[in-house]
């Protein structure tokens, strides 16, 4: 029996770090999709009613036992539907991921005009070929295309129940509660698109993967159907959604969003633990807004970035997520195919069940185009030979150091001594002299 | 101070309005964090009293501080830009509203409502955050609107219940129709911005019928409209674009079915005397 994968789950390959350098900090590391469990990844293109989504999964069985079923708002003819590169998903998560970057602490004798300028720059805004009837069932399949290593159904049904009859007779396992949001779907004249894997097309084609799916069409619907995948999940699953859009922001109008903690520096050793770093803070941050909340994790002008975590998506890779108003057949544009214009990114990251979103996403696009970033700070303390007095800088360090495992601890919940012992806190004369009697070294 | 202090008791609902709009407000930008700029809140504040100054200079009306900074408030918590220009802007489309378009002594649309909807139509960069106050806050949210129809002693509330009670209906009406849990209507529900809506906005006894079975109807017909936009025609901000489009049935209805004009304070018979008392006295209805 095939198994039916209602939610998408995402595969990331962990891409190589490259090192850039940049004003707002040395890039160091950072917390993409791979650092999460059932991650489903969808990047929504919308201009006016024009949508364009492309969904990426991290099935883990047999591509044999894959099946997605996908409420669409409209009648999708073939040409909406299209398979697309994986690659392009990655590099987009790549460049919006929340990032670790680095400073050194210059030579504190000389240089502390510098130290201001670095402290400023931290505090900178970061950024159809067949058509079959069941009457019986009241269920129509209105068309069935090959795609890729797809073969794709649009479903178009009176009744739930025969939608529901027809999908377990075809072999597809339904969770339970299904029926009633899929005839709340159907009554809000929504269709089912239904994919599951062509074994020939797949071995043909080579890929040892499933490659993302995409769907374009014209609705006011902005939105994104969760609750079927609820239904079938076992706990909280993560989604990121990847708004690219023309004027700004896209945030959720029916869930608050948030913008994660940003800008914070801590301590040094989060470069070593970066991922359990970013996974206890989600957490935390999650737990403070009750499990409700969409997180902002990065939105930002995609013609440029600072620091890069990756470069800006070419016109040509935007054009193939969908982004119809950039490039094509336009030869100056293609010229200008290293910076993108016009397109304004917003990555949101949820963690949801059926408790604490009740209800599918719903999305607005805003004219905020403040820039944004999920960016964390840690300041290399001056190590080398100086021919000053150290007290003052180094007394300030250690402030520095204290201050950065409380920060870590707030944003975390992990234990401020545990933090405090991994801390190589500077020890500086003044506090030596306090701390060892001046009778110790009297007679040495 | 003791004219003062009568004119309070005079139960001028504006009072409480100003007293809860600027806690959620100061909310809004310390706690929240949900984008109310503190230069934005001053820019609308400052034009609004110069634009309800200047145009009550114009129109031979005594200068009230109260109504316009109560509009002020909800601009700021319901209208987001980055654009400080566009906030002033705002401000004064609001309040110069108040005074070009009137029909029988009465201005027609909610000062605020036709700001944000101006804005929102015309500009790429105002927009409203309906999602942004999150179910902790709704519960003391709901507890400060109560508090306002008790205070009141539900005085000219009818538009407020209604509209409330008919957008609850047919929330659950469609849940009931697509078979949705009850939980998903609730939510729609414990929306923050609905209940600024609710209370703050379309509750302006300036812009609502004179009558109270009037404003009954009125309620329920912005409702209506409210609930067709968000889920007939999916767009969000519902209840705000249904407002502006209900306000040209107010003289309609006013023309139907008479009432008394809303006075914001209830006047003693005896005459006016002191310089303050004169100058509350209701010229226009501003």
């Amino acid at each position: 029996m095939r198994i039916l994968v209602l939610a998408f789950t995402a595969a990331i390959t962990v891409l190589a770090s490259t090192t850039a350098q940049a004003f707002c900090g040395f890039y160091v590391a950072r917390a993409d999709t791979s650092l999460f469990n059932k991650a489903s990844q969808v990047v929504m293109v919308r201009d006016d009613d024009r949508t364009v989504i492309t969904m990426a999964n991290d099935f883990q069985g047999e591509t044999k036992d894959f099946a997605v079923v996908i409420p669409v708002p409209t009648f999708i003819e073939r040409e909406q539907i299209n398979v697309a590169d994986r690659s392009v998903i990655q590099h987009l998560d790549a460049y919006t991921a929340p990032r670790l970057v680095e400073y050194h602490d210059p030579d504190p004798c000389y240089r502390y005009d510098r130290m201001e300028m670095a402290a400023k720059s931290s505090a900178l805004p970061a950024a159809e070929d067949a058509r079959e009837r069941d009457a019986g069932r009241g269920v129509t399949i209105e068309a069935s295309y090959t795609v890729g290593e797809y073969d794709i159904l649009i479903l178009s049904a009176t009744e739930s129940d025969g939608l529901i009859r027809w999908l377990r007779e075809n072999q597809y396992r339904i969770p339970d509660g299904a029926e009633a949001v899929i005839r709340g779907y159907l009554r809000q004249n929504m269709r089912f698109f239904v994919a599951k894997v062509n074994l020939e097309e797949h071995a043909d084609l080579g890929y040892s993967y499933l490659r993302p799916l995409q769907v374009a069409y014209e609705s006011n619907k902005f939105m994104l159907p969760i609750r079927l995948g609820t239904l079938n999940a076992n706990g909280k699953q993560e989604l990121y959604v990847y708004a690219l859009t023309r004027t700004g922001r896209v945030e959720t109008t029916n869930y608050r969003t948030v913008n994660l903690p940003s800008n914070t520096e801590v301590p040094e050793f989060v470069e070593d633990e970066f991922p359990q770093f970013y996974r206890a803070m989600f957490q935390r941050q999650t737990d403070k807004e009750n499990g409700r909340a969409v997180f902002l994790e990065y939105a930002w002008d995609m013609a440029w970035c600072d620091p890069c975590a990756a470069d800006p998506l070419s016109s040509e890779e935007l054009r193939k997520l969908g982004v119809f108003w950039v490039g094509g057949n336009d030869g100056r544009a293609a010229l200008k195919s290293s910076q993108a214009q016009n397109v304004y990114v917003t990555r949101l990251h949820v963690r949801y069940d059926k408790e604490h979103f009740p209800q599918d996403l719903m999305f607005q696009e805003t004219g905020n185009r403040q820039n944004y970033q999920g960016r964390y700070i840690i300041r290399h303390p001056f190590k080398g030979e100086s021919n000053c007095d150290m007290d003052q800088y180094q007394a300030s360090v250690r402030e520095r150091q204290e201050r950065e495992a409380q920060t870590l601890a707030s944003l975390t919940g992990w234990d401020i001594d545990e933090i405090r012992s991994k801390i190589p806190f500077i020890r500086y004369a003044r506090e030596d002299s306090k701390q060892v009697p001046w009778w110790k070294t009297l007679w040495d | 101070m003791h004219t003062l202090f009568r004119n309070y008791r005079a139960s001028d609902p504006r009072y409480y309005q100003i007293a809860v709009l600027t806690c959620l407000v100061t909310y809004g930008i310390a706690v929240l964090d949900f984008g109310i700029h503190w230069y934005n809140a001053i820019a609308i504040a400052v034009t609004a009293q110069a634009v309800q100054f200047t145009g009550s200079r114009i129109s031979g009306t005594a200068f009230d501080a109260r109504s316009a900074l109560v509009t002020s408030l909800s601009l700021t918590l319901l209208l987001r830009t980055d654009s400080i220009a566009l906030a002033a802007a705002a401000a004064l489309i609001a309040i110069g509203s108040k005074f070009v378009v009137r029909i029988n002594n009465k201005h027609i649309f909610n000062p605020a409502n036709f700001a944000i909807v101006s804005l929102v139509i015309l500009t790429d960069d105002a927009w409203v955050s309906t999602g942004q106050w999150g179910s902790a806050t709704i519960g003391a949210l709901a507890l400060a609107c109560l508090g306002f129809i008790v205070l009141t002693r539900a005085k000219r509330a009818e538009t407020t219940i209604s509209f409330l009670v008919a957008f609850a209906a047919l929330l659950l009406l469609r849940s009931w129709w697509l078979s949705d849990p009850l939980v998903i209507a609730l939510h729609h529900l414990q929306n923050g911005a609905l209940l600024i809506f609710s209370f703050f906005m379309i509750s302006d006894p300036k812009t609502t019928p004179n009558s109270a079975d009037g404003r009954i109807i009125y309620g329920i017909f912005v409702a209506t409209v409210a609930f067709a936009i968000q889920f007939i025609w999916y767009e969000p901000n519902g209840p705000i674009l249904a407002l502006i489009l209900a306000s040209p049935l107010v003289p309609v209805i006013d023309a139907f079915r008479a009432g008394p004009a809303y006075r914001w304070i209830e006047r003693p018979h005896s005459k006016p005397t002191t310089p303050i008392e004169r100058m509350s006295k209701p010229k226009g209805a501003f």
